[in-house]
């Protein structure tokens, strides 16, 4: 087994013991963690790995969680039907956007993102009739489990959370590392030459953004399952900007950045907010230390000091 | 009051909008012109001329045009010096690269939006107008500050005009604009250039609020529907040409302003950010701009 | 044995604005030759090629490769038809470590043999023993050396090779000419130079360009006597 794969598995393994060794406020924690991670990982396959940089995933994140929410709701769905809705939704909503916004490339295609996420934002509002706008809905105790399982508990939660973060990263760790996203990095690093070996821009990007939103959909679908609420603001801009911001922290490109950037940007703010109220400014402040001095975040930053291996 | 009435009021607000939205859009357009970065954070350059605005009048005592006068003086400088020192330590460093500038410019929106919160608190406070003249029409009576808000709009997006066209500051940032490289080769100091536009831009949007925060109020996250709206008509009208910004703007704020009021303000914005959106895929230069 | 046409173009216009960049050029490329592309700086090589290769719509005209009409085609497409195209200034992904860049080539073909067949490739340049090199960090003549391998890593019908010797030196010109002498007849070669003992040493037939029109036609000792090239071009 190559040292990578054993790194991943060990990280899986490392989650597991430990709802085992830390006490149990910190398996909600964890868990919401876990889920997050997911979504910034597919985040990192269309910024990190393709070089994408979109302003608007929270639009993925928030088809997820609203085709789950209100497919169990308002349409009465099993919960597991609307976990895959969720999951499909993300991937349809990615695709939709995708062939549109794709045909405009760096700072306009940062802005149509944007856009288009606002857009789905204003829409929730919008039709609050339904979606109970800002407010939200919460879902039915009853709804959030699967046959004997009851994901309102704290170890289902735990595993299932732990679950689907095992099985995103492995198959992000073999999509990286896989003909297909060694594609996707050439179209990051160099267009032109790619087109001249051979490869579709368009097709390629396409893939990538409807992999991140399968993955943000996903996270949506479980993060509404697993905690229970519903509501307008996981739609909006901050959910763009967080999986951007973990990314960065933990380092954009690699597979387990996302994991790290959520882990300590979730804890930082926790931490901080023992001393202060200014969570904005954490963000804000993290946001400019990374840009400035670390853009590669820290497994980037270690892989390019000599871990060359570090997928 | 019927309907005829009922849309002379809609356009005459609509108007008020339009005027406040070119001023801020300009200010963006400038920056994205001349610099060719987007300034995510302009909408908070916007919020913290109101909210200064708000700590200048009560900080001077007397009649309210005393203090509104500074405020309408001192916030635009304020802001402008903010801005420029952003540029000179952040964006100077980051090389203007597109990407890591939109980044850094988020997160400076989250430093400020956190220092109104902490040293403005959460609430909306009003800005007493500095007169309370009432226009008495037939059908309705309307303030006459908000027609003096027009009037000091146009007047004040002349003055821009004839800096940029007829003062030498203006053609060097044009020039700047034009080439940056031939620029830095004929002597002009590209760097200081880049932080007069970057302050210009952040003054204009802040003497913006100014003028608007008598009708509005101060509040934290007011830079939102501005940066929004402010970015939908530098788009449409094409990024980079102030005369497309000026005709968007006036579209823009006229049509939300009377959509607002005969529909919902929500569809209102669903259908303008979705425009924006489409015109940038579609036709990416927009109304007037020459590329995108 | 007739020479098999691989490609030809008819009357093939580009213009930007004002400049005439290629104009209505009529060219025919036989099978399993070097073919050299010389003319002054702003003659519109790169223009043609990237007209051929597809980096650059036709405006009016056709193109028939391999007996296919590929004058609108997408230049990815073009690729998989066969045509590989090594960029005037080097283009490679510095990024990537040297097997990586090669294995993007070969990947198009071989998945299931990659590791084999991107050593083969890389040894066939020389640049095996530095497999695990960032791209970014060889030698220039190195990285010049790699975007060869990766446009013969795509087993291509036509090789086209913008200004290859460019910044070369001369021990590095000779294994150029020798690889370059390896790969035909089972590959085609179009190469824009202005290294004269290269053009006169590699090629089987030579075109001229001048001012987006083709000056003359032939073999190299036709060239060599042609006036008009001569005042033009090589300063006779």
């Amino acid at each position: 087994m190559s040292r990578a794969l054993a790194l991943h598995l060990a990280v899986i393994a490392a989650l597991f013991a430990a709802q085992f060794l830390v006490p149990p406020y910190h398996h909600t924690n964890l868990a919401r963690i876990m889920v997050l991670s997911v979504f910034a990982m597919g985040y990192n396959i269309a910024f990190g790995y393709t070089g994408l940089l979109s302003l608007g995933h929270a639009l993925f994140f928030g088809a997820g969680l609203y085709a789950t929410g209100l497919g169990i709701e308002q349409f009465g769905l099993t919960t597991a039907v609307a976990l895959l809705a969720g999951l499909l939704a993300g991937g349809i909503v990615a695709a939709a956007s995708g062939v549109l916004a794709l045909r405009t490339g760096g700072v306009s295609f940062m802005i149509v993102t944007l856009m288009f996420a606002q857009a789905g934002y204003l829409t929730i509002l919008y039709f609050g009739a339904y979606t109970r706008g800002d407010e939200g809905f919460v879902i039915a105790r009853a709804a959030r489990a699967i046959g004997p399982v009851d994901f309102s508990a704290d170890t289902p939660r735990y595993l299932a959370a732990l679950a689907l973060f095992s099985v995103a990263l492995l198959v992000n760790f073999a999509l990286v590392r896989s003909a297909t996203g060694r594609s996707m990095i050439a179209m990051r690093e160099n267009e032109d030459r790619s087109l001249m070996l051979g490869y579709n821009p368009f097709r390629v990007k396409l893939l990538a953004l409807v992999i991140s939103g399968l993955y943000a959909g996903a996270a949506g679908a479980a993060y509404g399952v697993l905690f229970g609420y519903v509501g307008a603001s996981f739609a909006g801009i901050q959910y763009s900007i967080l999986p951007l911001l973990y990314v960065l922290m933990g380092g954009a490109g690699t597979v387990l950045g996302p994991f790290l950037g959520a882990l300590l940007m979730f804890y930082l703010i926790d931490i901080s907010s023992g001393y202060t109220t200014a969570h904005l400014a954490v963000v804000g402040g993290a946001l400019l230390v990374l840009v400035l001095f670390a853009p590669k975040g820290i497994l980037g930053a270690i892989r390019e000091r000599g871990a060359r291996w570090l997928p | 009051m019927e309907f005829g009435p009922f849309l002379l009021l809609a356009i005459m607000e609509g108007t008020v909008m339009a005027a406040v939205l070119a001023l801020t859009a300009v200010g963006l357009s400038l920056v994205f012109g001349v610099m060719r970065v987007v300034n995510v954070a302009h909408g908070e350059f916007f919020m913290l001329g109101a909210v200064l605005a708000w700590f200048i009048t009560q900080a001077i005592p007397g009649p309210p045009a005393l203090g509104f006068a500074a405020a309408l003086i001192l916030c635009p400088l304020l802001v402008g010096g903010i801005a420029a020192l952003a540029d000179m330590t952040i964006l100077k460093r980051l090389n203007y690269d597109p990407e890591a500038t939109i980044v850094a410019t988020i997160g400076l929106s989250y430093i400020f939006q956190q220092a109104a919160l902490s040293f403005y608190g959460p609430d909306a406070r009003p800005v007493l107008a500095p007169f309370n003249i009432r226009l008495q029409l037939p059908w309705f009576g309307y303030s006459g500050y908000k027609i003096a808000v027009v009037m000091a709009a146009v007047i004040l997006l002349l003055a821009v005009w004839l800096f940029m066209t007829r003062s030498r500051a203006g053609l060097v940032m044009r020039a700047t604009q034009a080439d940056r490289d031939t620029a830095r080769a004929f002597g002009i100091n590209v760097d200081r250039v880049y932080a007069a536009v970057f302050a210009l831009g952040a003054g204009l949007a802040a003497v913006a609020a100014v003028l608007i925060v008598p009708i509005q109020q101060a509040h934290y996250l007011m830079g939102h529907d501005p940066l929004l709206l402010s970015f939908i008509v530098v788009i449409i009208g094409g990024l980079g040409s102030l005369r497309g910004t000026l005709v968007a703007a006036v579209v823009v704020g006229l049509s939300d302003g009377v959509i607002s009021v005969f529909f919902s303000p929500t569809l209102a914005k669903i259908l303008a950010t979705l425009l924006v959106a489409m015109v940038l895929v579609f036709r990416p230069q927009g109304l007037f701009g020459a590329r995108a | 044995m007739a020479a098999l046409t691989l490609l030809s173009a008819r009357a093939l216009t580009r213009h930007f604005g004002g400049l005439k960049a290629v104009s209505n050029v009529d060219f025919d490329l036989q099978a399993g030759k070097v073919h050299a592309l010389i003319g002054p700086n702003g003659a519109g090589k790169t223009t043609f090629v990237s007209l051929l290769c597809g980096r650059v719509p036709v405006q009016s005209g056709s193109i028939v490769f391999d007996g296919r009409d590929i004058t609108h085609l997408a230049a990815n497409v073009r690729v998989d038809l066969g045509i590989a195209y090594t960029f005037q200034i080097t283009s490679i992904y510095a990024g990537l470590s040297t097997f990586d860049n090669v294995a993007l080539a070969v990947q198009r073909q071989h998945r299931d043999t990659l590791q084999t067949e991107v050593m083969a490739a890389l040894t066939r340049v020389g640049l095996q023993d530095r497999a695990d090199q960032m791209a970014g960090t060889l030698a220039y003549g190195h990285q010049r050396l790699l975007e060869i391998a990766m446009g013969l890593a795509l087993s291509p019908k036509l090789l086209i090779l913008d200004e290859p010797t460019q910044g070369l030196a001369n021990a590095e010109i000779a294994h150029f000419k020798t690889l370059i002498r390896g790969v035909t007849p089972a590959t085609t070669v179009l190469l824009i130079e202005h290294n004269m003992d290269v053009v006169m040493d590699l090629a089987d037939q030579i075109t001229v360009l001048n001012f987006g029109q083709i000056l003359a036609t032939g073999t190299p000792a036709q060239i060599r006597a042609n006036a008009a090239v001569q005042t033009a071009y090589l300063g006779g």
